[in-house]
């Protein structure tokens, strides 16, 4: 429900980033469609597969429908980058290319509480079908009726359960090896035809169609089909997210051709066209070559509620690297480190030094070039901060696995305890453990010192004019005693805080709420900066860069956005989620963003062109959190169905499954040197997980990256370290500290 | 599965929406409603949904009335108001019109805003750190293991634990303090703690110094205080250190001049220290050491001294202690105890002092056990008397009473009353005496020679506490011409009537000594026999007695202290450790046979 709204609509953002050529130069919802086009190749891809020819076209005929949507809000400025930046002739925006999207326009015009995918969907029916969708603008939701147009062939409801046990009859004789992948077909033509049926008001074939073969569904969607079951009417399919879902985005089959075959003869010999209608229309079948998949190599990658990702959506190159470190090797800091050393810690200190060094003399292949995204530069505290860093990570505890039973004593692990009154919602830790913060139910957001050091505010600007600003301690002297305090209270949202994120060099603190805001507080100050209004939708989750300065948020209306703390307004968003964004990661390098949704994917987007690089599909629930590996080779991903699963960015598999929660995964966290994983859940478990193993046990394996057919063996109690109970207390948070102490928190539940 | 789908939803009848109308005055027809419904029910369902999305984001796991709220405004849905209440709302119905309801009182506003007793801010939220060391598997750390490693300490903390040791350890007293202290309040030496605990460890080592078993006593409390520390498992490790304090002959007590019983004492109340605090960190650490207690009470090889330990041990573990382990234990112990003290030769001096160490230490636990005791049955029957089987049946030793048949009320309260009245009476006059409601063969063979005896030289008053906690079946207001426990419920002249008639019981059955003396209880309580035989001494009774001279001893008595036995001992408790004695006591003579010895404890001032 990326709502669509005319009325905030800027002209023009000035949105490139430092150096960056604007190349997203959009307003906020025009961006929003651009993102839509962009970076979601797979809709038109998608329609360009089934009918080829008419593929290059229909992606002209959106941008048109675009271009006339900006020019009938009078956005001719933004009207016109679009057209230059796709290279249109001048004359596209004559009302000769009004005609050929006029529909999209016309319905364009005056919904305000749209929905960006059914307006997407809008146009490209509109632009390609044309005849097919009738408008009625001025009607309160037209949008939905080009949406369900789709289902207004009619066949003999009567006949809907003949041919739909027909083809299972069919399904269940075939092969073996042919069955698992047919069965798939299953559950997307049953909820096609059951909401044709629904849409054609057969409410009673409906209902019976639904009670006949709902239970042959698998399991894991039976969210899905409780939301089904309860749309009987016509009338209730509007504004039904789920079934928008299911409309505007073709469900996606991997089959092997074999297979295919043999379901298309099938079809053919029997002239079954209502199923081959809904087939061809409503689902993508992505053939690949060579060997059936078996039933649980299937199950692993389904789940998602959209089918699983295709193939060419995880091809783009991803730079998984890490980012070259700056050197800032101060001489009195090499003596330090070299004092140290003599110590009696070469052992740890040499490779540390040797992956800088090398870091530092040749890039990594993997790793996108320094400034692909410009960065801020480095202050001298942040320098200094990693200079603390480096030291502290020479005192670091190893914790791999053979270590862990050795080092116990000083592995302990923290909880803090909140008081429950106004329901702990979101915290977040400093890199360096020194400050904490939590996001309330109740709309504050609560900042506590963990150090001794207090939390002070700086002085009233008149008593700032009295300091001697050219004295050395002058930071110090700027900061009023008399505001010390422990904890500090920060004030601004109007609705429960949903995620919350220190900046790296802890002056700031954002938070977003579902008050449709992303707010940033100075720490310096203890006061609100900035409401970033974007968003107009809770919004779930929002996290720092790694590098500061860029900000990402994810939320309710489907879109996770990128920004800057600079501009009110942000430089990205990226669109193709069917559901709620529910989390949103950036990677160690900055270079792209990771978002875990309620459609059960996990996408990663390029920072740089907007582009989704890479789709995850295999959970079975709504997914809650989301951790890059510090190398940013894996990703891990933890969902309600309480697994968490590892992927691998560069090939772009699922490489594992950690099984073991018995609800919702709240937070992952993978420890400083990758070696563990750590995740906490709401059954009150931190759990950890050998990752080393993990991914180690990946890479002795035959990859199947030519496939993308992974076979998973069920490890988890192998790489399962420990479990930790806590004092009835969920955990919502896990930090790793630079010594690699394990700190959850969560609020205490009596 | 479809079934199952439409039960999980809720469904709003047609009735209801009709209902509904008609309560705002609408009339509705009967297809009207029925759609009506329908579509009220899918829109409950999709505000269920989204609203299930709030709680999600809210890590929570109860749905509140929030959510629901939120879910409704978010698709432009008036929200429902007035059902924030965080407490569950009562849910009424009426039988008649087959209504359900929700209870909504009316809140007299003006009454809420003038009210004085203003409710408490709420609590300021807090964070507070729980630090857990953990081993690999997920436990926490095991028992007893103290690391090797001591390379991987910081340099600060390993000077800290340097110092403080030395400190602790060393003789500069005011050093020792300052390290104490900061023990006590340190927050961060959690790392060190497996080397404190190592170090107090060695109290084994040092059992020739009271001194510095004193100091690394006195470290263990630091620790135990200190609020930062999470001890774990490390608990048993300290209270394994503290109980060599308490239970094991030291080096230290040969030497009559040192006293290891203050040691003891100290060590004692640290042990219940440590076991209320943190007691909770390991499972069945109360039965272990109640075990190892018992094991050294029971075991009369060991030294005096060691008893002592165990019962002052129980003593601060509370009197429930006392009445698991050292009451069932006492008579059997009883006898050793009187043969030691009866031994008046000069080279028992020695063990005989230690011995009425442990006399007195059993008589202030006894006495504790005694008023709690009261006061617990006080409570009970204040509770009224559906109580009272189940305070019988909480005494593990013996048992108070037998439940199905003791009629509640009455004896408690005079039971109750009487304690009251003697604990009252403080100084008042009142010979010592001994009344057993209940007859028993054990009981009634004791009489023999304590009733005659105690009643013979009451020529000092001296404070009586006698507690009859006997309860036992009498409600059925048996022929029996002497009024109820006389010792507890007579006060004034209707004492001293009791107390003769006590008395004549008492020589009564004395005189038929020697007879079983079922016989005897038939005479004094009828009802007596209902009381099982199997199911032990229906009765339990104390009594302190006044202060008095004996007949048999040289000594003066000022203290009697009585103690029934119960069923399960040995019948021949004297007898059997009558051999042993010259062990324990190390008394050579051979020892006097009291029948009835062990059923008595003189304290000879």
């Amino acid at each position: 429900m990326a709502a669509v709204q005319g009325s905030i609509v800027d002209a023009k953002e000035e949105a490139d980033i430092k150096s960056e050529p604007a190349t997203d130069g959009f307003g906020n919802n025009h961006a929003n469609e651009a993102g839509v086009l962009s970076a979601s190749p797979g809709s038109s891809a998608a329609a360009g597969n089934n009918k080829p020819a008419a593929g290059a076209p229909e992606d002209q005929q959106t941008l048109l429908a675009v271009l006339q949507f900006l020019r009938k809000n009078k956005l001719s400025e933004s009207a016109e980058i679009l057209r230059r930046e796709a290279g249109l002739p001048e004359e596209v925006l004559d009302p000769k290319g009004a005609d050929s999207a006029g529909s999209g326009l016309g319905s364009g015009a005056d919904i305000d509480g749209g929905d960006a995918s059914a307006l997407l969907s809008r146009v490209t029916v509109s632009a390609a079908g044309g005849a097919k969708a009738p408008t009625k603008a001025g009607e309160d939701q037209p949008d939905v009726n080009v949406v369900l147009s789709a289902y207004s062939q009619q066949g003999d409801p009567a006949l809907y359960e003949v041919y739909y046990s027909g083809l299972k009859k069919f399904i269940e004789s075939v092969l073996d090896c042919h069955r698992a992948e047919l069965s798939q077909v299953f559950y997307p033509l049953f909820v096609h035809m059951y909401l044709e049926l629904v849409y054609n008001n057969h409410e009673g074939e409906a209902k019976a169609f639904f009670e006949k073969f709902s239970g042959d569904q698998e399991c894991y969607y039976e969210e899905d089909l409780r939301i089904l079951s309860s749309l009987t009417k016509k009338e209730h399919m509007r504004g039904n997210e789920t079934l928008l879902d299911f409309r505007t985005s073709k469900f996606v089959l991997r089959i092997s051709r074999d297979s295919y075959q043999l379901l298309k003869r099938h079809l053919q010999e029997r002239q079954n066209n209502q199923i081959w209608n809904i087939i061809q229309e409503h689902l993508y079948i992505d053939i690949f070559d060579g060997m059936p998949r078996s039933k649980s190599q299937i199950d692993a990658m389904s789940g998602s509620l959209a089918g699983e990702a295709k193939r060419e959506a995880n091809k783009a190159k991803v730079y998984y690297g890490l980012l070259k470190e700056p050197e800032i090797e101060l001489p009195l800091d090499d003596e330090d480190e070299e004092a140290e050393n003599e110590e009696g810690k070469p052992k740890k200190k040499k490779p540390k030094k040797d992956s800088t060094g090398s870091k530092s003399k040749k890039q990594d292949p993997n790793a996108p070039s320094q400034t692909r995204i410009p960065l801020p530069e480095l202050k001298d505290s942040d320098k200094l901060d990693k200079i603390m860093y480096m030291k502290e990570s020479t005192k670091r505890i190893l914790v791999g696995a053979d270590q862990l039973v050795a080092i116990s004593f000083f592995f302990p692990s923290f909880s803090f305890f909140m008081s429950p009154l106004q329901g702990l919602t979101a915290v977040d830790v400093t890199d360096d453990s020194s400050l904490i913060a939590g996001g309330f139910a109740d709309s504050t957001v609560r900042v506590w010192s963990v150090t001794p050091k207090k939390l002070r505010k700086v002085k009233t600007a008149a008593d700032l004019n009295l300091i001697d600003k050219e004295s050395d301690d002058v930071l110090e002297r700027i900061m009023d005693d008399k505001t010390a305090s422990e904890s500090k209270c920060l004030y601004g949202h109007s609705g429960p805080v949903y995620g919350i994120s220190f900046s790296p060099d802890r002056n700031y603190l954002l938070s977003c709420s579902e008050d449709a805001t992303v707010r940033l507080w100075s720490l310096l100050t203890f006061t609100c900066l900035v409401g970033y209004k974007g968003h107009n939708y809770p919004v779930w989750d929002t996290q720092f860069s790694p590098y500061g300065y860029y900000f990402i948020s994810g939320g309710h209306d489907r879109v996770a956005r990128l920004w800057a703390t600079d501009h009110h307004q942000p430089l990205r968003i990226f669109a193709g989620h069917l559901a709620d964004v529910t989390c949103t990661r950036f990677h160690p390098n900055a270079n792209y963003v990771a978002t875990g949704s309620s459609d059960r994917t996990i996408r990663l987007w390029d920072v740089l062109t907007g582009n989704c690089v890479r789709i995850f599909t295999g959970h079975k629930g709504p997914i809650h959190a989301l951790a890059f590996s510090p190398n940013g080779k894996f990703l891990a991903s933890g969902a309600t169905d309480g697994r968490v699963l590892l992927w691998d960015i560069g090939h772009g598999l699922m490489v594992g499954e950690l099984k073991g929660h018995t609800e919702c995964i709240y937070s992952l966290r993978f420890s400083r040197d990758g070696e563990i994983l750590g995740s906490g859940s709401m059954d009150n478990t931190v759990r950890l997980w050998d990752a080393m193993k993990a991914f180690d046990d990946l890479e002795t394996d035959d990859f199947t990256a030519a496939t993308g057919h992974i076979h998973l063996q069920d490890n988890s109690q192998e790489l399962l370290l420990g479990t930790y109970m806590t004092k009835s207390t969920p955990v919502v948070h896990l930090h790793f500290t630079r010594r690699n102490l394990l700190l959850a928190a969560g609020a205490y539940n009596p | 599965m479809a079934d199952r789908e439409e039960r999980r939803f809720a469904e709003v009848s047609r009735d209801s929406v009709k209902l509904m109308a008609e309560s705002t005055g609408v009339d509705l027809a009967d297809d009207v409603a029925a759609l009506l419904a329908e579509d009220v029910c899918y829109r409950l369902r999709e505000a269920a949904q989204t609203s299930s999305q709030f709680m999600r984001h809210a890590k929570r796991r109860k749905l509140t009335v929030e959510d629901l709220n939120r879910a409704l405004r978010w698709s432009r849905v008036e929200a429902v108001c007035g059902y924030g209440a965080q407490d569950a709302l009562p849910f009424r119905s009426v039988k008649e019109g087959e209504l359900f309801f929700v209870e909504d009182r009316e809140i007299n506003l003006i009454e809420l805003a003038l009210a004085t007793n203003i409710p408490k801010g709420c609590a300021e939220t807090m964070v507070r750190v729980n630090v857990a060391y953990l081993d690999g598997k997920g436990n926490v750390e095991p028992q007893g293991t103290v690391p090797t490693a001591v390379q991987t300490l910081s340099d600060d903390l390993l000077k800290y634990y340097q110092q403080i040791t030395r400190a602790i350890l060393g003789d500069d007293p005011h050093l020792m303090k300052m390290a104490l202290l900061d023990l006590q309040s340190n927050s961060k030496i959690a790392a060190l703690l497996p080397y404190f605990v190592y170090v107090i460890s060695g109290v084994k080592s040092v059992s020739h110094d009271l001194e510095q078993l004193n100091r690394l006593l006195h470290m263990v409390k630091s620790l135990v205080q200190n609020p930062y520390l999470y001890l774990g498992s490390y608990v048993r490790s300290l209270v394994s250190s503290v109980m060599y304090c308490i239970l094991e002959p030291l080096a230290a007590s040969i030497n009559p001049l040192n006293d290891h019983w203050t040691l003891r004492d100290y060590a004692a109340l640290l042990l219940s220290h440590i076991f209320w605090t943190h007691g909770d960190l390991v499972s069945g650490l109360y039965h272990q050491i109640l075990l190892s207690l018992q094991k050294v009470l029971s075991d009369p090889v060991r030294p005096l001294c060691s008893h002592y330990g165990a019962v002052v041990g129980l003593h601060a573990l509370g009197w429930k202690a006392v009445e698991r382990v050292l009451f069932p234990h006492l008579p059997a112990y009883w006898a050793n105890l009187q043969a030691v003290l009866d031994d008046y030769s000069v080279s028992n001096a020695q063990v005989k002092a230690d011995g009425h160490k442990v006399y007195g230490a059993i008589l202030v636990a006894v006495e504790r056990l005694l008023k709690m005791k009261a006061v617990s049955l006080s409570q009970s029957a204040e509770g009224g008397s559906s109580c009272q089987p189940g305070s019988g049946a909480g005494s593990a030793g013996y048992r108070v009473g037998s439940p199905g048949l003791s009629p509640p009320s009455e004896p408690l309260s005079e039971a109750v009353l009487g304690i009251a009245s003697h604990l009252q009476a403080g100084g008042a006059g009142c010979p010592w005496e001994e009344w057993s409601p209940v007859p028993l063969p054990a009981m009634e063979a004791r009489k023999d020679p304590l009733g005659p005896a105690a009643n013979t030289d009451t020529a000092r008053k001296m404070p009586q506490l006698t507690a009859n906690l006997n309860i036992s079946p009498r409600q059925d207001g048996s022929p029996r011409t002497d009024p109820p426990p006389p010792s507890l419920a007579a006060t004034g002249a209707g004492r001293s009537l009791a107390r003769s008639s006590s008395v004549q019981r008492s020589r009564s059955s004395s005189s038929r000594s020697g007879q079983r003396s079922a016989s005897v209880s038939r005479d004094v309580f009828p009802k007596a026999r209902f009381i099982s035989p199997q199911s032990g001494p229906p009765a339990f009774s104390f009594v302190i007695g006044g202060r008095q001279m004996g007949r048999r001893c040289q000594g003066r008595r000022p203290f009697q202290t009585t103690f029934s036995s119960s069923s399960s001992l040995p019948a021949n408790p004297p007898r059997a450790y009558a051999h042993k004695l010259p062990v324990i006591g190390r008394v050579g003579k051979p020892v006097r046979r009291w029948t009835c010895s062990h059923y008595s404890l003189y304290l000879p001032l």
